[in-house]
């Protein structure tokens, strides 16, 4: 049993399900994100751990003890929400106070707790100013002050760094993540973009559908995902994911590729088990920074091909420059150095690292190997 | 300066520098035509506001003798005296001031519970809201734009039971009723757009469905607060209907005792009285008018157009 | 151990907290089912009974209803209603519309005008009504001063006039309500993208092709907010009516809420005020139901 956990819990709303029976069990210390698009059921989720909506079935407990029945404010949690919900009529003190005061707690220690998480965020100067007053990442700082005081069993963020322009989430992020070495609180974060799930977490749930497609390290969900829609998602730009056929060549095991000129690459797979699919047409993931020049594939590799193929386009992006060509009839990104030599219509060896390969089924979508 | 809703707009009117060769009449002549146009139909307006300033102010044999659009010759602020206490109003010679207090008696608790109401409604149908709440909310509603001679009967007769007919309280219980659909209209669009997320930050910070309400809402809540005392104090002043079916002859309010000096048929018609006294019934909504102009135009067409 | 399946309200204290919402909305609930639709059925009731000066409670169908159509002063009061509602709502509306676009071409002072152009609907119809039965009156009012004036023929008596008086209903309900039309329309004209008015410029469109083919189709929801508002207010107007003519001369003026009121109260037929009630309330409803459900329903 664990410090929060998940168990069987779903949710509808009258005939619609939106939350499949989910299991997930969280560690006391452990930052979770939940990851996903829009309406795949996170907010939902992170809303029925705070007791903001009734969990239709299955259990939801803290420290052991069910939640169900429990009121948002007896549960002792703590929530960022993604427009901080700073009352607009109360200054920043008594914003971070509001809570203490609805708990009974007494003013002295109230204006010491308020001292304590001002300092630690650094908003001291800001206390007595009214939100309207503050800039966004200011408002960023409050909202979680008045979480920080409650000394919760478990953090809630509802995607924070979403109103936040981009420079600024970059810090916020970093801030986050150090506050949580620091406080070493349990967190379970909510956000849809996936650089802050991989940044920030111990562990990430993948969401999508009213399912959660993975639950895992942010290198198991990188580097394994567990299906298609994972690959997709996780990872910027996303994993190239074409159409290929296994076959065996004198005992190698490998994809079979076609190329936009109609010549076929041959790919050897690293792992054995590969060879139970033989014959089979299968879907393979290949990250952006496995397919590179030459020069620039990883040395300690024991599994890098060289692919002939037509360039078909080229994007410097300062530190990279990415590279589009086509198989298996799908447009491919590779992650070249930035001062290599390339240009449209070029044929260009390109360096696949096979090590770093997954292979999918077409029709579950799940992975295979 | 009273009523300005922000306009910060472009509108398909551009001021576009005239060509060079033209002469200024030629460009400026369209606007000038459209001043004056505007400046028309401003007199238009205030005519019958200048007819009765005016002619509250002249002796009855100025009017009478066809004079009704001169200024007073010689100025009087008699027929206001005579209008406020003395003027024969139905059977007893009180003036209208009984009748502008019982109207002040009657708008003032009528507005403040209806708001009350109104705002805890709002709270509820959008922040609270059930399966049917909408449809509760259609039924109130609708509430405020039946004619309301559906009702006279009947509640001619409820007053009685409940032992409120012909007082002020009963003309209090009348409006309250019927200005509740509207009252939560305004609060309930209002509300709509207020963050559901601080709610529930509040909730989670402990604070109850009152609490919530008091320290969260409320004080935010001013604006929608004047637009729904200025509308219900209109509306609830200027009401004549159920004034006319519900009181007594000591229970009037300001509007059927003007009416009654104006249309009672014995003795000499004194306009100059019925202008100072139509003033006086009309001088409370004015100056709400005036000094709020901005909310008043917001409730006015809050009003009309939901959303 | 789950919690599924067991109920959860199983504390008094988790009732009244999960209860409270609809505890508080509760007595406006009641006090409307009771003073609204319970009112409205008991009318309708009446509207089929005997009653004269009490209600009784003698049933006699659709008499009052058949009798209702025979009363001369009835078919007066709906020809006045037809005549008054047709004139009063295109007025506004055209007016309304006209004055928005004057003021909305960059006005100098625009605030004032429109404060101007918008107080009389500050006042009571009862305050509109005198002003204008005064200044109507030809023994006192315009005809007397143009006469005064020397124009010794100048006659305008429409408000003595029984076939004229109607209309003098008409120019002060206009006068009272055009402002506030117009105060609707120019928000309708300020909530236009700015952008698709320069795009159009850019096309070509002079002013009037500007406003005939983009901005006025575009005020569509405007136009319906403020017909579903005149169309109501007509069919109410009472106050008006009984301050400028009290129904006169004559029964020339009557309309149906003058009507209703008088055979209810000073003609003791009670039954059929209440069917003439029950006509207003039908002819109402197929206006506002159909504007409230549409509302309604994109709020969701």
């Amino acid at each position: 049993m664990g410090f929060l956990d998940i168990k069987n819990a779903t949710k509808s709303y009258g005939a619609v399900k939106v939350l499949y029976e989910t299991d997930i069990s969280v560690e006391e210390g452990e930052f979770l994100v939940l990851v996903g698009p829009s309406g795949c059921g996170k907010s939902t989720l992170l809303n029925m751990i705070a007791g903001l909506e009734d969990v239709t079935s299955g259990d939801i407990a803290i420290k052991g003890r069910s939640m169900i029945g429990v009121k948002p404010a007896e549960r002792n949690i703590a929530m960022v929400f993604q427009s901080y919900a700073l009352y607009p009529n109360m200054t920043v003190r008594g914003n971070i106070s509001f809570g203490m005061e609805m708990h009974g707690i007494a003013k002295p220690e109230r204006e010491r707790k308020i001292d304590e998480v001002a300092e630690l965020l650094q908003i001291q100067p800001l206390l007595d100013r009214k939100p309207g007053q503050l800039s966004g990442g200011q408002r960023q700082r409050v909202a979680m002050g008045r979480a920080l005081t409650r000394d919760p069993d478990v953090f809630l963020f509802d995607e924070p760094l979403s109103n936040l322009d981009a420079k600024l989430r970059v810090d916020m992020r970093t801030e986050i993540k150090k506050l949580h070495q620091k406080l070493g609180t349990t967190i379970v974060y909510v956000t849809h973009d996936q650089i802050e799930a991989l940044t920030l977490s111990t562990r990430i749930a993948v969401m999508y559908g009213g399912y959660v497609q993975q639950l895992g390290t942010p290198k198991e969900v990188y580097d394994n995902p567990a299906n298609m829609f994972v690959a997709g998602f996780m990872g910027s730009p996303s994993m190239n994911l074409f159409p290929a056929r296994v076959t065996n060549h004198d005992g190698t095991i490998a994809a079979e590729v076609r190329l936009s000129d109609g010549t076929q690459a041959r790919l050897p797979f690293v792992s054995g088990t590969m060879a139970a699919h033989e014959g089979r047409e299968i879907v393979l993931g290949i990250r952006p920074e496995a397919i590179t020049d030459r020069d620039g594939a990883d040395r300690n590799s024991s599994a890098i091909h060289i692919v002939e193929a037509p360039v078909e386009l080229t994007e410097p992006a300062g530190s990279d420059t990415f590279v589009a060509t086509n198989m298996g009839g799908k447009d491919i990104t590779a992650r070249f150095r930035a001062d290599v030599q390339v240009k449209a219509g070029d044929r260009f060896p390109f360096a696949i690292n096979m090590e770093k390969a997954v292979a999918f089924d077409p029709k579950t979508e799940a992975r295979i190997a | 300066m009273a009523t300005a809703p922000t306009s910060e707009v472009i509108t398909p009117a551009t001021g576009t520098p005239a060509p060079p060769g033209r002469s200024a009449l030629r460009t400026h002549l369209p606007r000038v035509v459209l001043y004056i146009i505007l400046a028309l139909f401003c007199i238009y307006y205030l005519l019958p506001l200048y007819v009765m300033v005016v002619n509250s102010l002249k002796p009855l044999s100025e009017i009478t003798s066809g004079g009704m659009m001169s200024l007073p010759s010689d100025w009087t602020i008699e027929p206001w005296g005579s209008a406020w206490s003395t003027a024969q109003v139905g059977v007893e010679a009180t003036g209208l001031r009984p009748y502008f207090l019982n109207s002040l008696m009657m708008v003032v608790p009528a507005v403040a519970i209806t708001t009350i109401l109104g705002a805890l409604n709002g709270y509820v149908l959008t922040k609270w809201s059930f399966r049917g709440s909408t449809l509760i909310f259609g039924l109130l509603l609708f509430g405020c734009f039946i004619p309301f001679q559906m009702v006279l009967i009947p509640m001619a007769r409820m007053l009685g039971l409940m032992g409120l007919a012909g007082s002020v309280s009963g003309l209090i219980f009348v409006h309250l009723v019927y200005g509740i659909g509207f009252s939560t209209l305004y609060f309930r669009n209002y509300y709509a757009a207020f963050p559901t997320e601080l709610v529930r930050a509040a909730q989670i910070d402990g604070a109850g469905f009152f609490t919530i309400f008091r320290r969260i809402l409320l004080p935010s809540s001013g604006p929608i607060a004047v637009v729904c005392i200025i509308w219900l104090f209109t509306n609830i002043w200027n009401d004549f209907l159920f004034g006319a079916s519900f009181s007594d002859f000591d229970s009037q309010p300001m509007t059927v005792a003007l009416n009654n000096l104006v249309q009672s048929s014995t003795g000499v018609k004194e306009y100059n009285v019925h202008f100072a006294g139509a003033i006086m019934a009309a001088l409370p909504t004015l100056l709400v008018y005036i000094v709020a102009g901005r909310y008043f135009v917001r409730g006015l067409m809050a009003g009309s157009v939901k959303g | 151990m789950s919690h599924a399946d067991t109920p959860r309200r199983s504390r008094s204290v988790d009732w009244l907290r999960d209860a409270l919402p609809k505890l508080v909305l509760s007595p406006s609930i009641v006090l409307v089912a009771i003073f609204v639709y319970g009112f409205i059925a008991f009318t309708v009731y009446l509207s089929f009974t005997d009653s004269r000066i009490l209600p009784s409670f003698g049933w006699v169908g659709w008499q009052n209803y058949t009798n209702l159509f025979r009363i001369r002063a009835w078919d007066t009061a709906v020809t006045n209603l037809a005549i008054f509602g047709v004139l009063y709502i295109s007025i506004c509306c055209l007016l309304g519309l006209l004055l928005a676009i004057l003021l909305d071409q960059k006005i100098r002072a625009e605030g004032f005008i429109r404060t101007v152009y918008l107080y009389p609907m500050a006042l009571s119809f009862i305050v509109t009504g005198i002003a204008w039965k005064w200044f109507l009156d030809p023994g006192i009012g315009l005809e007397a001063v143009v006469q005064g004036w020397g124009w010794e023929s100048f006659r305008f008596d429409w408000i003595k006039d029984s076939d004229m008086a109607i209309y003098t209903i008409v120019i002060a309900a206009v006068w009272q309500t055009s402002g506030f039309v117009m105060a609707m329309f120019l928000a309708g004209l300020r909530g236009i993208d700015g952008e698709m008015l320069k795009a159009a410029q850019i096309d070509g469109a002079s002013t009037f092709a500007l406003y005939r083919r983009i901005v006025i189709p575009q005020l569509r929801p405007a136009f319906m907010s403020a017909f579903v508002v005149l169309a109501h207010m007509a069919i109410k107007s009472y106050d008006l009516v009984i301050a400028l003519t009290n129904g006169g001369p004559g029964t020339a003026t009557e309309v149906p809420a003058t009507f209703m009121y008088s055979y209810t109260f000073t003609r003791n037929q009670m039954g059929i005020g209440a069917s003439s009630a029950v006509i207003m309330l039908m002819t109402i409803a197929a206006i506002i139901v159909p504007y409230l459900w549409s509302e309604l329903r994109e709020k969701k």
